[in-house]
């Protein structure tokens, strides 16, 4: 080979190996979304409180009572009224208590929301156990529609001392009215 | 090697006549001179708009500029500097002197040179274009939060694609330089026989080709959140805002790398010359590059400790940013070793040099208050952090820039430059640097958030001196740019060796201006 052959091969690797490089950062900025989501889960980062159908703990704490605060918010741009059944309650770790929270459409035309979640401290989340919960997915709401929403939860019976309070909001999301908004906004302008 | 000598037999053919001659070129000085123009270009545009930054900023109150043109003028001002003209700067004076430097005719893939520099153009028209568009420019700041910067109206496709474009051209540059250091060295140039200068450029080349692609793909999210209903940081989808910051300044922070080790490679180029000693601990400096360039991996969540984080994950970030802080020394005390009793002489280049060591080392100081968790709560957002990033980009890499014109000028074009101008514009750099940057430290401390049009009236006194600086810092680059035509247009014929104490193939080897095409026939390294 002469010495332009070898050269060219080698340029040709050096493309090759570093263009591969370049294709897998690109798939790792993508990979970050799914690790950050098990790095949220196994710290409690984010304060997203696990999702599990476990049969009732073994044991109830009877020496602890813990107060669950709840929190509920619509999100921008939603005309909704969404509210607790009870603003707090005081429970024992390992017991399951069922709660609820009310949301209605106060618009005249019918809406799909979505409600997400967060819990506070976001080291309590990993101690937070939901059995039932209304939320991530989609919900239909007529005109004017009023509806109950169940939530069954209990709080792990390994939770810390330190844990005294721990708060669940909801902020209910209308993706319906997030589009409108959006046009309305850039004609306005 | 007869072989290579007979198929080169119209090696002394020039430049092609007329303007197509830049269109076409594929030779990397051509390639090199078309970056650095640009980025002088983009200096000054972005110089420009720090400008109005600075008279809106003259005095408290909204004088001039609505707080909408305000932020777009951040958040452009940010972009033009670091992908406009920090970053091609250093590809320009990379496309010059890396071949140069290793005894290589041209760069490795030269059809691939020409087409990383002239999509920047296009992407810099694209971004320039949306300060006419309705809802005007992008405003959210060059760090592109959602949800912030998904209410950018019109201009937000062009924001996105203007990244891709400036993504793609850094990555093209960066596999270039990468081929060249890697196939094209002169018999004899061992890696550890390279100028500091090629070395760090080829560590750099790696973090480009690691994190732009990064960079691309959080941006893609950010389009396909806003146009093709995904969620990746859309909350009521069950994203999370927070992942971003984390994908951007995983891109981010050796981002800022990117932008710095070019310029310990052109400090080590030019304290030896001027102090006619060889660079004290060069393998030092190389592992201290690559330790540098490592660690920037792992420190990315130092720029959103107050977003929340697990204690743990806060104390890591604190201690591995401030782990850099001893690589970095290794390089500022090599160079201080390096003056050392060394016969030193204050040319231009070495001035930009010096004032580059002093205050590129203010700037790193103050980078690592920021990097104590507890008292960055209190300096986020300030104009402490403010202050930061302009000593190192401003007095650290643009002074390095400044150094290298200087000091390579002559060799490219044959003519010296004016020494006592190029005294002037070293001077009145560095003074109006400090009475620009240096306020808004204290401004920061006692408080003054970042990126807003109006401030409280206690403010007042510093934002005057302050603006005054920055003033008089934008009307001094004038000068520069005066003394680099008043260069290129003739004066005093520069020597081969240009400078008594310098060494290198290109002062060595080669002359002033060196041929077209320099090299053909490979030198031999000893």
């Amino acid at each position: 080979m002469t010495r332009k052959q070898e050269l060219r091969s080698s340029n040709r690797r050096v493309v090759l190996m570093t263009g591969a490089a370049v294709v897998l950062m690109f798939g790792f900025g993508f990979a970050m979304v799914p690790l950050y989501d098990v790095f949220c889960q196994v710290t409690g980062f984010g304060g997203r409180a696990l999702q599990s159908t476990a049969t009732a703990p073994a044991r109830i704490d009877e020496d602890r009572e813990i107060t669950v605060e709840f929190v509920a918010s619509v999100g921008k741009h939603a005309y909704m009224e969404f509210r607790p059944k009870v603003a707090k309650m005081k429970i024992r770790p390992g017991q399951y208590v069922q709660t609820s929270f009310f949301a209605t459409n106060l618009n005249r035309t019918p809406i799909t929301g979505r409600a997400i979640y967060n819990v506070a401290p976001a080291e309590g989340s990993l101690y937070f156990h939901k059995t039932e919960c209304f939320c991530f997915t989609e919900q239909a709401f007529k005109a004017g529609e009023e509806r109950e929403m169940p939530l069954v939860f209990s709080i792990s019976p390994d939770v810390p001392d330190n844990i005294k309070t721990i708060s669940l909001s909801y902020t209910f999301y209308d993706k319906t009215a997030n589009n409108q908004v959006a046009q309305l906004t850039t004609q306005g302008e | 090697m007869s072989e290579h000598v007979a198929t080169h037999d119209d090696h002394d053919h020039g430049p092609e006549k007329g303007l197509m001659r830049w269109v076409r070129t594929t030779n990397h000085k051509d390639i090199g001179t078309l970056y650095l123009l640009f980025s002088l270009l983009m200096f000054l545009i972005g110089g420009a708009m720090a400008m109005v930054i600075r008279l809106e900023l003259f005095q408290p109150g909204m004088q001039f500029v609505d707080p909408q043109f305000f932020n777009s003028m951040t958040t452009m001002h940010a972009l033009i500097m670091v992908f406009g003209a920090v970053m091609p700067a250093f590809v320009g004076l990379a496309n010059w002197l890396v071949p140069m430097m290793i005894g290589a005719p041209d760069m490795a893939l030269p059809r691939m040179n020409n087409w990383s520099f002239w999509i920047l153009p296009f992407g810099f028209a694209m971004l320039l274009s949306t300060l006419f568009m309705e809802g005007g420019a992008p405003a959210a700041g060059w760090t592109m939060y959602p949800p912030l910067v998904l209410q950018t109206q019109d201009a937000f496709p062009f924001l996105i694609f203007t990244v891709h474009i400036l993504g793609l051209s850094s990555i093209m540059g960066a596999i270039n330089i990468v081929a060249t250091i890697l196939n094209m060295r002169a018999p004899g140039m061992s890696l550890m026989k390279m100028p500091l200068f090629v070395w760090t450029w080829f560590i750099t080349a790696y973090l480009l080709i690691a994190v732009m692609p990064v960079f691309a793909g959080a941006v893609t999210m950010l389009l396909t959140d806003q146009y093709f209903g995904t969620s990746f940081f859309d909350a009521a989808g069950g994203g999370d805002p927070v992942l971003f910051q984390h994908v951007f300044w995983f891109f981010g922070h050796p981002e800022v790398y990117i932008m710095i080790l070019p310029a310990f490679g052109i400090v080590s180029a030019i304290v030896p010359t001027f102090a006619r000693k060889p660079l004290f601990g060069y393998s030092s400096m190389v592992y201290a590059t690559a330790s540098i360039a490592f660690l920037s991996f792992i420190v990315w969540a130092h720029h959103m400790f107050t977003v929340g984080m697990p204690v743990a994950g806060e104390l890591f970030f604190m201690y591995a940013t401030m782990l850099i802080a001893v690589p970095t020394g290794v390089k500022v005390f090599n160079w201080v070793s390096t003056m050392w009793r060394g016969s030193m002489t204050f040319e231009t280049p070495m001035l930009f040099a010096l004032g580059f060591i002093i205050l590129f080392t203010i700037g790193g100081f103050s980078g690592l208050m920021l990097a104590i968790t507890p008292v960055d709560f209190q300096y986020h957002d300030t104009y402490f952090v403010v202050a930061h990033f302009h000593y190192v980009l401003v007095s650290g890499a643009i002074f390095s820039i400044m150094a290298a014109a200087y000091y390579w000028l002559p060799k490219w074009t044959g003519n010296m430059y004016d020494e006592r101008l190029g005294k002037i514009h070293f001077w009145l750099s560095t003074i109006f640097v400090n009475v620009l940057f240096f306020p808004q430290h204290f401004l920061g401390l006692a408080g003054m958030p970042r990126r807003i049009p109006d401030y409280s009236l206690q403010f007042a006194d510093w934002n005057m001196v302050s603006s005054i600086g920055g003033f008089a810092f934008g009307l001094t680059q004038l000068l520069f740019c005066y003394i680099v035509y008043k260069t290129i247009k003739g004066g005093q014929k520069a020597t081969d060796r240009v400078w008594e104490g310098a060494t290198g193939l290109e002062f060595e080897k080669l002359s002033s201006p060196p041929p077209y095409h320099s090299f053909t026939e490979a030198p031999q390294v000893k």
